[in-house]
Formats: C-alpha cells, structure tokens, sequence
C-alpha cells in the first residue's frame, strides 16, 4: 500500500531523511518510531505530498506521490503533527467543509460526518469552536478529519502527544479500531505505544533513529563525512536486533528495551520543542 | 475545481471571526464621516466628490480583509492540511482571493446608504453612481491582489500588511513623478498609477484602458501568488 524507495530529503546542507526504504501492506497498522528530530514528520510530509523529496521514490496505494499528487491525495488522510485546525471554525462544519473538499456529496457528506464523530467521541462537541476545546478533543477533531472520507491510507504524525494518560488511551484504542479497514502509519518516539497500537508491533525506524554508540544524539550530516568500513555491519546487525525488539513479544517485552535507543534526538530540536 | 467548498469556508471564517464585523464597523464609520464632512463643509451634492476619498479608506480596509488568506494558514499550520486535501493550488487561490473580494464588495454595498440618502433630498445621477461603484470594485481588487500576493510570500501577518501597504502606496504616489519626469517615461510611470486610472469611472466614463489596467494588476498579481504557492514543490 505504501512503497517508500532511497527516501531522502535536503533542508539546504542538513538531510532530514536519508536513503529510507519501507513498505507498508494494506490493512496494517505500522508505527513509525524515532526520537524526535529523526525525519518522521518529513518522511510524512512527503507521503501526504506536502512537499516533495529531495531523491527517492514513494508510492501510496499504487501512486507517485510527486507524479500523481492528486490521485494519493483522494486516498489519503492526514494528521499533521500540531494538529492545525480552523479554531474560528465549529467542529460539525469543519468535519462538513473537509468532507466537500474530499469530493463527497452533500447526502453520503451529512451521515458521514456524524458516523465519524461517533466514532471519534466528539459528538457531545460538535457545535463548539474548535479553538475552546481541549488538546484531546482537537486531536480527535484532527483524527475525525483524516477519516470523515473513508480513505484507504492514514498518515497520522505524533497522535497521542501532549495528552493525558486517559486520552492517549482513548486515542490508542481509537487507531487500534481502524485497523483493517484502513492502513494506517503513524509516527512516535514512544516504543512501547508501537507494541501496543500496531499491527504485530511492527515499526519501521527512519535512519535517524539508529541508536548511536554512546547512547548520546547524533547528526547524521556529521557522520556521513567519515567512512567508517565497519559501520554497515553494525548496522545490520543493530537492524537485526531491533527487529527483534520491536516485532518480537508482547507489550512488556519492548519496554525494557526502551533505555537502547537515544532519548533525546537533535537538542536544537528539542530545545525549540520544549520552548514551544 | 473544488473552488465552491473553500469559498464557503472562507466566507464562514470571515462571519464567525470577528474580521467581518470589524471591518464593517470601521468601514462604514470612517465612510460615513467622509461623506458627512464633505457634504457639510463643500454644500457639493456630488457623489463624485464623496467617491474620491473612498479609495483612501480601500488602502488600510483591504488589509484588514486580505489577512486571514495565506499567511494566518502558514502561520497556524492549516495550510498543511489544505494543500495535501485534492484540491489544486489554483482552486485554492481563487477560492480565497474571490471569498475576500465578496466580502469587500458586501462593504461597498453597505455604503449604498449614502447615496440613498442623497437621492432623497436631491436627483442623483445614476450613471456615475453606477460606474463609480465599478471603479472601485475594479481597484479594491487590485488592492486584493497584492494583499494575497504578500500573504503567500510570508507567515508573519505584519510583514504581510507592511509590505501591501508599502506596494500599493507606491502605486498611488508613482504617477506624481510623472510631471518631472516627462517623456515616455513620465507616460509610462502616469500610466501605472493604480489612482489615475480610478479618475475615469468617478466622472462616469468607462475607458477600456482602465479597465484593461486593472484587469492586467490583478492577473498579474494573482499569477506571482500561484507561483509562490507551487515554489514550495520546487526546492526538492
């Protein structure tokens, strides 16, 4: 369903993503796992044809995503990280502005708007603004209209940041209910949410997720500029044991593992996040 | 083109932000303040002479109206969600640029209260009436233009509002260097006077060259914001 090749992308001199390659089958859910500052967002942004790559090809249900934007843009829906939403804006029109925009007609628009805020648990909201809700209703705002059109591939980025522990169940268990209907992809730094959300626990982990020696963040510009011969064995052999990690147990299993990977991505990154 | 969804949006954005109201107020204060002084002090009781300054009060209004297109999207991210829906860039933009253009066409409506009140102690011409109103459709659109154009280029709404402002002050005052300058390049700098070309529908005349002026700013303007619109899809 989602077939990224040598996926790379340039902001100026830094490479946000470099080389990724994943695939995606229809109906799984997959976490796409990485500290922050990693190319999660990127690689997403590209995906939903936001922007193009830099070198590398995506296709998202058979479609070039530069090619032919406009046949993965019927088939898609997207969350952006910060959830943007129209705030001057009520929650029921929004989800009916979104739905027209899709291309569905005004009878099909009205019951799926209302079936999507079942399902989202924002019907009790719907006439609010959405700029007074709270960040777990705007998130549900933001996932209600990634599928108010029913579309085959959802590109969910951070769905569950900023909540509480209740929301970020009720978030959870949401995604883990579209499961088969949809393919789904959404991005996270928390592991154990991938055992917990994702079909078989599987993640795909954008390079700038590798764990680096020391523990400590890394660039991957920096390092590109030292060949270093042993560091393609390493690497399969980090892949391998992530794997691993990742698909093998339940959800207990993972979360020890959680201390491998580097808990701080870029700091300039971080900083920025934390001051924002 | 999906152009019909995104105007309703724009529209209900402008009705449920206090934007419309706003700038209905301010409007139609500092119009009828115009039209109340000028009748009082000149005793003219000549739309034409209440027209004129019309076009001063355009300058700071459009601002107001052109705001929330491009850059409060960039800002709040919203332009995100927009530009990955199936929706051309071009839809988007004209979407936008008409939903703004409405809204100021709904505020000159409003102003038809003054001429209405004039007709009622006086005979008005119609015809001036008729192609004043024209005139400054034509030119409030071209002011438009530029406030979308700026929009696009950046996300700090301040930036946005300066750089309108200081583009179409320019073009306003363009034509004084004229007289100086004389020759081919005195007509030429005449001839991109955004106000010059205004003279004609107050004295009720239709001139093609007018027209055509502001037709031209317009598509021009409107062109450069597709562009600056797509130029993200360019630095791969």
């Amino acid at each position: 369903m989602i077939e990224v090749r040598n996926l790379t992308k340039h902001y100026g001199p830094i490479a946000a993503i470099n080389n990724v390659s994943f695939g995606v089958e229809r109906g799984e859910v997959v976490g796409f796992l990485g500290p922050n500052g990693a190319g999660k967002s990127t690689t997403m942004r590209i995906l939903s044809c936001f922007m193009p790559a830099s070198s590398g090809s995506a296709k998202v249900a058979g479609y070039d995503v530069f090619s032919q934007s406009m046949e993965v843009r019927r088939r898609i829906g997207y969350l952006p990280e910060n959830v943007p939403l129209y705030s001057d804006m009520r929650v029921a029109p929004y989800l009916d502005f979104v739905a027209e925009v899709k291309g569905i007609g005004r009878s099909e628009r009205r019951r799926r708007v209302a079936e999507v805020m079942d399902r989202c648990l924002i019907a009790d909201v719907q006439n609010r603004l959405i700029g007074r809700l709270s960040k777990g209703y705007r998130q549900r705002v933001g996932i209600a209209q990634a599928i108010v059109s029913d579309p085959e591939v959802l590109i969910l980025d951070e769905p569950t940041l900023g909540l509480d522990p209740k929301q970020i169940t009720e978030i959870r268990s949401l995604i883990k209910s579209l499961a088969g209907r949809h393919t789904v992809i959404l991005s996270t730094h928390i592991l154990p949410e991938v055992s917990m959300v994702c079909s078989a626990g599987r993640a795909v982990l954008p390079d700038g997720a590798r764990p680096s020696p020391g523990g400590g963040p890394t660039r991957r510009g920096q390092r590109r500029d030292r060949p270093d011969p042993g560091r393609a064995a390493r690497r399969a052999a980090g892949d391998e044991r992530r794997r691993r990690d990742v698909r093998g147990g339940g959800p207990a299993e993972p979360r020890r593992e959680v201390g491998d990977l580097p808990a701080r991505g870029r700091p300039e990154v971080d900083a920025a996040r934390t001051a924002a | 083109m999906k152009i019909w969804p995104i105007f309703k949006k724009e529209m209900l954005l402008y009705f449920t932000s206090p934007v419309a109201y706003v700038v209905f107020t301010i409007f139609l204060l500092i119009v009828g303040y115009f039209f109340y002084s000028i009748f009082a002090f000149f005793t003219v009781a000549s739309m034409q002479a209440a027209m004129n300054p019309a076009m001063g009060r355009d300058l700071n209004v459009t601002d107001g109206v052109m705001r929330p297109l491009f850059s409060e999207e960039r800002k709040s991210g919203t332009i995100e969600l927009l530009l990955t829906y199936p929706v051309r860039d071009g839809a988007v933009l004209v979407a936008k640029y008409l939903a703004a253009l409405t809204l100021y066409a709904l505020m000159l409506f409003l102003t038809l209260l003054y001429p209405a009140i004039v007709a009622y102690f006086a005979r008005l011409e119609l015809g001036p009436l008729v192609t004043g109103y024209l005139g400054l459709v034509l030119m409030g659109g071209a002011f438009l233009a530029v406030g979308v154009l700026a929009s696009s280029l950046t996300e700090n709404q301040i930036v946005a509002a300066v750089s309108t402002f200081g583009v179409l002050l320019l073009f306003w005052i363009i034509g004084w260097s004229a007289d100086n300058a004389g020759g081919v390049l005195g007509k030429v700098l005449a001839h991109l006077s955004i106000i010059d070309h205004y003279d004609g529908f107050a004295k009720g005349v239709i001139d093609t060259r007018d027209l055509i002026y502001y037709v031209n700013f317009i598509a021009l303007a409107l062109f450069l914001t597709l562009r600056s619109l797509e130029s993200r899809r360019w630095n791969g």
